[in-house]
């Protein structure tokens, strides 16, 4: 074993006063479930950053829903002293968003490291995600030290998949690492051949000081922590510091450093990775893959690859109760504090009352806000079908903007354009034919289709996004028995044949079951639609018909029948009481209906006909 | 079996608040006796009945008639406390449980007791519910010379299949010979059945009507049946051995059980009673309906008087211990406010035909009543007289229109 680092070389890797030579920073790259966390945790303990009795499983995921679902989805900077050969370094370890909502922070913690972790699973394999992660790390000419945990499994084959990143990477099978997170044996030797595989940073000390935000993250107590990585100059306490997309200057009232506890340091020398305090409450003032400068000595050019968060899928976010509006809208901008991509405004349906349009960055990313906004905020919602961002040049060659079926022209349409993704799928051989029948059938092109090793393949797709954000993921899932995985990336947009559908109840739009979809599924989406509300909506006073329908041509129609009997037969004294309670019971059940034009349909309905099945599945399949 | 609807706690001597009296002279005053046995207790049934001989020290049958009288004493005490002692009992009504299983001279002796202490009106309508099995031509001569004058037949069904879903043991063939008895004893009859059992077709009901209305009876009451939580039949169908009635089928039904009792000569008066003649109603309970003033006798009996509506306690121990203790068997009550009265009266006239007068409906509701008799449930005619009269469709809408109604108070 590696002597814990001495008091006297300590101070060779104290904060600000580290050479730079004497820095490693490194991510991890690795799929959800493979022990990524597992493996952070061993790290801080053999390292000594964590004292034993402060050990908690995965100390490193902060909020209850990531150590529930046992992913990450904000990353953070864990600062850790290592000796090789007598040599005390400083190790960052800098934690990365392991989901493909969140690809654009990945590749902004990428861009903070010079080498990386590849950590698969002996057991599993490499996944989709941690492939494309690999291939940006790649692209960043970061150093990869290819690791595959679990090694105490009874199920582990590490020769097999030690062969699979071998060939992925273009080095030895043998140059892989064997670890097991759970017992801790390897861990030594991955913390050995950071120091001695990956770059130390290189900046320039001279230079007017350039720090990239990598993370951002609101902290009731202390506003906004703003992790960076130093690229030139330094950064102290008091300084004048400038975000330089935004202009906005702040006072730099603590710098520092997490071990994994922040540490305020003297400041932040080249290469050195910690976090910076403003006092500013808002993430949006200091966004990721943002540059900071000093005010007094402004850099001239800012770091490259910054880009402001885009949001992809759009969903209608309504409270059950119509009275938690206020509320839902406090929560929103609470959470918005800590989330720069999430976008939000006022939107109003006729069968759903008074709600937010909000806009994410991917599904996940829906999820865990609506389960946040659920969990902590104690709301009930309903979200609308996710939706995503539709290009719409008219006739008279007007051009829209469409996020929200409801916005959806009604003139003469010349085209309309839908984003594309770039999809890879790694599934086992096996199920070759079950994913690309999913991807045909949900209007795929195939790209390409490469063996991975003799058994796992890589199939690319080109997909409409819209045809990923409905419940493509679950069907993956499915289909594959869970083994296949899946990454997207934006590839452009595309013309497209799409219709409106509009549901329509005795004549009256339900604006919340419109929907944007293809010419061909139409049809199908109008039946399901209708059949599903036919069970969902009790009978009236009158027979209403359900129909589904493309501008004023009906293409599905199924009936309520008329409600024929709604009396209780018998009435003894002894009934008296309960019947007149049971009637204002009844009444204000009634109260809670919804109106859609005369016909009346309880809440439950519209959340039953929204949901769906998939939620239940998705949560299984991410288990 | 349904639990008591909730309310406050009433005082333990069973005193009435002044306010029960008032007008108590223009009301008129029912009696109904509970009792509370069966053989066997069916499985659709929620009503508050025991199998047991023996329910504990003074809870037994034997004890049933001595503990009546108790409550009876306590009756009158409170009701003349309010100023609404003295008035005419006009009618009586002995349910269950199953009456017929006390010995036909019990329910004399009872009577017998409520003589002693209440003055009858001269046409008093004296009815029991009987069970087929129980019931003999000296048995009813029994009951026809204490002063019953009708009896009102637990048939339920015609059909052996259905009767043994619904756990009722007596033979539908004996069914004629006991309403011939009945009418030979010179006392009215009416026939209880139940239509919407589980497996019942719509030929099966056909016949129970059929050999119902074979008898020439009085009156009949057809009930559809309800599912209730916490009995048997409750359990099987949640497990779903047994199906949930429909209600299109129950619908159908109604309708045939309506057009068979016009063509026998019955004519509906509330929405599950048909009777030959306005003399042949159930006077009880259109006494219920008209929210007069009632007590109810016996474990579980509810009571009405002026306003108040208050009820036993449940089980026959419970009920007796109370009594021997000199305490009133009443465990809780409700103090109708005028607007919850309003709505009662609203809810019960609207189930009877041209009781309800639509000058005595809040401001607003020609609305709705326009409405109704456009969707074909109210009777238009009647309704330019200024009566509440449903129409088949309209009967079978009774709730819904209640619902509507009771959104206008005076």
């Amino acid at each position: 074993m590696s002597p814990q680092v001495n008091a006297e070389s300590l101070k060779r890797i104290s904060p600000s006063a580290t050479s730079p030579e004497l820095i490693r920073n490194f991510c991890i790259i690795a799929h959800i479930d493979h022990g990524k966390s597992t493996l952070a945790d061993r790290m801080l303990q053999i390292t000594g950053a964590v004292k034993q009795r402060d050990m908690r499983a995965q100390y490193l995921d902060r909020m209850d829903i990531e150590r529930e679902r046992g992913i990450t989805i904000k990353s953070q900077a864990v600062r850790m002293p290592w000796e090789t050969d007598g040599t005390p370094y400083a190790l960052n370890m800098i934690d990365t968003p392991g989901h493909v909502d969140f690809s654009y922070e990945v590749s902004r913690s990428l861009a903070a490291c010079e080498g990386a972790l590849l950590l698969v699973d002996s057991a599993q394999g490499i996944e989709a995600q941690t492939l494309a992660n690999l291939y940006l790390a790649m692209e960043n000419d970061l150093t990869i030290i290819p690791v595959l945990n679990k090694i105490d499994l009874p199920a582990a084959q590490p020769d097999k998949y030690a062969e699979e990143l071998a060939n992925l990477i273009g080095c030895e099978p043998e140059d892989c690492l064997l670890v097991s997170g759970k017992t801790g044996e390897g861990v030594e030797a991955v913390l050995d051949r950071i120091t001695t595989d990956i770059p130390a940073p290189v900046g320039d000390a001279d230079a007017p000081a350039r720090a990239m935000i990598f993370d951002s993250v609101y902290d009731t107590y202390r506003g906004v922590v703003t992790y960076v990585r130093l690229v030139d100059g330094a950064l102290k306490p008091r300084e004048k510091i400038e975000m330089m997309s935004t202009r906005s200057t702040h006072e730099l009232l603590e710098i520092g450093v997490s071990s994994p506890e922040p540490n305020a340091t003297k400041g932040l020398g080249v290469g050195e990775v910690g976090y910076l305090i403003t006092g500013v409450k808002d993430v949006r003032l200091s966004k990721v893959g943002d540059t900071v400068t000093l005010l007094s000595s402004p850099a001239e050019e800012a770091l490259e690859g910054y880009e402001e968060p885009k949001p992809m899928v759009f969903s209608g976010l309504f409270p059950i109760d119509g009275s938690d509006y206020p509320a839902l809208r406090d929560a929103l901008d609470k959470l918005k504090l800590n989330d720069a991509s999430l976008v939000y405004e006022p939107e109003t349906s006729t069968a759903l009352g008074f709600g937010f349009r909000c806009g994410f960055l991917g599904l996940l990313h829906l999820e865990v806000l609506r389960d946040r906004l659920e969990r902590e905020f104690d709301l009930d919602l309903i979200s609308t079908a996710p939706s995503v961002i539709y290009e719409v040049t008219m006739e008279d060659r007007e051009e829209m903007t469409v996020t929200n079926p409801s916005e959806y022209p009604t003139g003469k349409i010349k085209e309309v354009r839908e984003p594309m993704v770039q999809a890879t799928i790694l599934t086992p051989s096996d199920f070759i034919g079950a994913v690309m029948e999913l991807c045909q059938d949900r209007r795929g092109k195939l790209q390409g289709m490469d063996y991975l090793s003799s058994d796992r393949v890589e199939i690319r797709y080109r997909l409409p996004l819209a045809e990923i954000v409905f419940d493509f993921f679950d069907q993956l899932k499915s289909r594959t028995k869970g083994y296949a995985s899946l990454d997207y990336s934006d590839d452009g947009e595309d013309a497209a044949d799409l219709v409106k559908v509009d549901i329509l109840l005795h004549g009256d739009q339900v604006d919340a079951f419109s929907a944007i979809v293809h010419r061909d599924k139409a049809y199908s989406y109008g039946v399901a639609m209708a059949g599903k509300l036919r069970k969902l909506i009790p009978r009236q006073q009158f027979e209403v018909p359900i129909q589904a329908a493309i501008g004023s041509r009906i293409i599905a129609r199924e009936t309520i029948r008329a409600m024929r009997k709604d009396v209780l037969s018998k009435c003894y004294g002894g009934d008296i009481s309960r019947k007149r309670k049971l009637l204002e019971k009844q009444k204000e059940g009634k109260k809670r209906m919804k109106m859609v034009g005369t016909v009346e349909v309880p809440q439950e309905a519209f959340i039953a006909a929204l949901s769906s099945d998939e939620p239940e599945t998705k949560k299984d399949a991410k288990k | 079996m349904p639990a008591h609807p909730t309310g406050e706690v009433p005082p333990l001597d069973g005193s009435l608040p002044a306010s029960a009296g008032v007008g108590a002279a223009d009301r008129g005053l029912s009696l109904y006796v509970h009792v509370p046995y069966c053989r066997v207790r069916c499985g659709y049934c929620d009503f508050n009945t025991y199998t047991a001989e023996d329910l504990g020290p003074g809870a037994s049958r034997d004890d049933y008639r001595a503990n009546l009288s108790r409550e009876l004493d306590l009756s009158v005490r409170t009701l003349a406390e309010v100023g609404a002692g003295d008035r005419e009992v006009s009618t009586i009504f002995f349910g269950g449980g199953t009456p017929t299983m006390l010995d036909a001279s019990v329910l004399a002796g009872v009577l017998t007791d409520i003589r002693a202490r209440y003055r009858l009106a001269a046409d008093v309508e004296v009815t029991t519910e009987a069970n087929p099995d129980t019931l003999d031509p000296a048995y009813i001569a029994t009951l026809a010379g204490a002063g019953f004058t009708r009896i009102s037949l637990g048939m339920q069904s015609a059909v052996p299949h259905v009767l043994a879903t619904l756990d009722r043991t007596h033979d539908p063939e004996k069914i004629p010979d006991v309403a011939r008895w009945v009418k030979d004893a010179g006392l009215e009859l009416s026939l209880d059945l139940i239509y919407g059992t589980p497996g019942e077709s719509i030929d099966d009901w056909r016949r129970s009507l059929d050999v119902a209305l074979a008898n020439e009876v009085d009156h009949i009451s057809a009930y559809s049946l309800i599912v209730e939580p916490g009995t048997k039949m409750g359990a099987m169908v949640r497990r779903g051995q047994l199906p949930m009635p429909d209600e299109d089928d129950l619908a159908d039904k109604y309708e045939i059980a309506d057009a068979a009792m016009t063509a026998a000569g019955l004519r509906w008066y509330e929405v599950s009673n048909w009777s030959t003649s306005a003399a042949t109603r159930c006077e009880h309970n259109m006494a219920y309906w008209r929210n007069a003033d009632w007590w109810g006798f016996g474990p579980g009996a509810h009571s009405h008087i002026g306003g108040v509506r208050f009820w036993n306690a449940k089980h026959p121990k419970a009920w007796s211990d109370r009594l021997l203790a000199g305490d009133s068997p009443g465990i809780g009550r409700e103090v109708l406010s005028a607007q919850t009265r309003e709505i009662e009266r609203i809810m019960l006239a609207a189930r009877i035909d041209s009781e309800l007068r639509l000058d005595t409906l809040g401001p607003g509701s020609e609305l709705a009543i326009r409405n109704f008799v456009n969707q074909g449930l109210l009777d238009a005619e009647a309704v330019a007289q200024g009566w509440f009269q449903p129409t088949l469709q309209g009967r079978l809408m009774a709730d819904y229109m209640v619902r509507i109604l009771t959104d206008y108070l005076v």
